[in-house]
């Protein structure tokens, strides 16, 4: 190592989403190490820091806005990165949380909490965020500036948008993923 | 809606596309000339050996002296023409087509029996649409899967109407039309009538190879049919034992 180096900074959350876009984030296997070179993780479900610090270079979301917690994630995270990033189906059109918007919120949640449930059925109301009526890709709550699509993205997919974030550059993720990929 | 015919009689002309001079005969239409010459123009609703439908309007291209855009599926070759089938205008309105027809209807992939397969998905891809600027509709189409063999879900259908085209052209059936206006348009069986009802399908199959996407697919593909039968085994270790 030449002296300390300028280590982009990292953050990520995941909102109304399965988790597997992380997932497919670990998969990209022994490039983890370079990436770990390169990057300093600030805040993730992947590390233990507790809070999102006041400035991020690039945040990561995966999962659609489906409750009143993760639109303020999603606004917090727009409010402290300077470049934010849609990763997934969920994040960048709402994928599978949005098929509840076909039905009524009251509706999907007794069809939950309720019809489902054979003993003690009661919505649960402490402790959880309430549902928005509708749920919704990040960027129809917040701007956001790169996209990556794909259920999940593949890890390769995930390299070549970190890569070319690393570099410096805005990567255009269309050349490697799509929808449902 | 066929071309008007050619007059008889084949002349070939020289065109020019994309900055490269061309020879077609007259009776040819723009897309045939660039798909024969490896210049790729997305479509949806067109498809070579069915008569042209004109709907999607992801073919359009720009011709010189012309003012406005013309699709190239529905617009015949002439000697001198200019095509130009890819310019940031072009790219524009192509992106802007395919993000509405995503939101119109229910167009989730990952839970999508064609996907994969599905040309609008790739269209997607194709045309630069990493994410739809519109909202969604989220509006609940019905399905019906009334026919013994066959499916057909309303949200998964663009309306290219290439079903109504092949049964009607090719097999000869025609048991699908068009039904309604804007976005209450739905592709219909035999007067509306569930299909499985139908007296004209012949059960052939051919609307569910041309369907561009998982708008008609056979029974069985979805994720919660593929139910294993595994009753035999108990039964055989059973009667092996007693032996």
């Amino acid at each position: 190592m030449n002296g300390p180096v300028k280590r982009i900074t990292v953050a990520t959350a995941w909102l109304d989403g399965c988790s597997g876009c992380h997932m497919s984030l670990l998969d990209i296997d022994q490039r983890l190490l370079e990436l770990a070179q390169k990057v300093d993780v600030v805040y993730s479900p992947l590390v233990d820091a507790k809070s999102l610090p006041a400035e991020v270079d690039v945040g990561i979301l995966e999962g659609s806005v489906s409750t009143e917690e993760d639109l303020h994630k999603a606004q917090l995270f727009r409010s402290r990165c300077r470049l934010l990033v849609s990763l997934g189906d969920c994040a960048v059109n709402g994928n599978v949380p949005a098929m509840r918007n076909l039905f009524k919120l009251d509706e999907v949640v007794d069809r939950a909490y309720r019809e489902n449930v054979s003993t003690h059925p009661v919505i649960p109301v402490h402790g959880v965020p309430a549902l928005l009526p509708t749920v919704r890709p990040v960027h129809g709550c917040v701007p956001v500036d790169v996209f990556v699509p794909g259920c999940p993205p593949r890890a390769d997919a995930i390299w070549h948008v970190l890569s070319e974030l690393m570099a410096g550059r805005t990567p255009d993720a269309n050349e490697v993923t799509r929808f449902g990929a | 809606m066929p071309l008007p015919s050619a007059p008889t009689g084949v002349r070939v002309v020289t065109l020019d596309i994309d900055g490269r001079a061309l020879s077609a005969r007259d009776s040819e239409s723009i897309i045939e000339v660039c798909r024969d010459n490896d210049i790729p123009i997305p479509s949806l609703c067109y498809v070579e050996g069915l008569s042209v439908w004109g709907a999607c309007r992801l073919c359009m291209v720009e011709v010189g002296g012309q003012p406005r855009l013309l699709s190239a599926c529905s617009t015949r070759v002439a000697d001198g023409m200019q095509v130009n089938t890819d310019s940031e205008r072009l790219r524009r309105y192509r992106r802007t087509i395919v993000e509405l027809l995503l939101a119109e209807r229910n167009h989730v992939c990952s839970v999508c029996v064609s996907n994969g397969h599905c040309e609008l998905q790739s269209l997607a891809q194709r045309c630069g649409v990493d994410h739809v600027r519109v909202p969604y509709r989220q509006q609940r189409y019905a399905v019906d899967g009334s026919h013994e063999s066959f499916r057909l879900d309303h949200n998964r259908c663009v309306l290219c109407a290439r079903c109504v085209r092949v049964c009607d052209e090719i097999e000869g059936a025609h048991t699908w039309d068009v039904m309604g206006r804007g976005a209450d348009c739905l592709i219909v069986s035999d007067l509306a009538r569930p299909w499985g009802d139908s007296e004209t399908c012949t059960g052939c199959g051919k609307c569910i190879q041309v369907c561009p996407t998982g708008a008609l697919v056979r029974h069985g593909t979805s994720v919660g049919e593929m139910v294993k039968d595994q009753q035999f085994l108990p039964i055989l270790a059973r009667r092996r034992q007693a032996r």
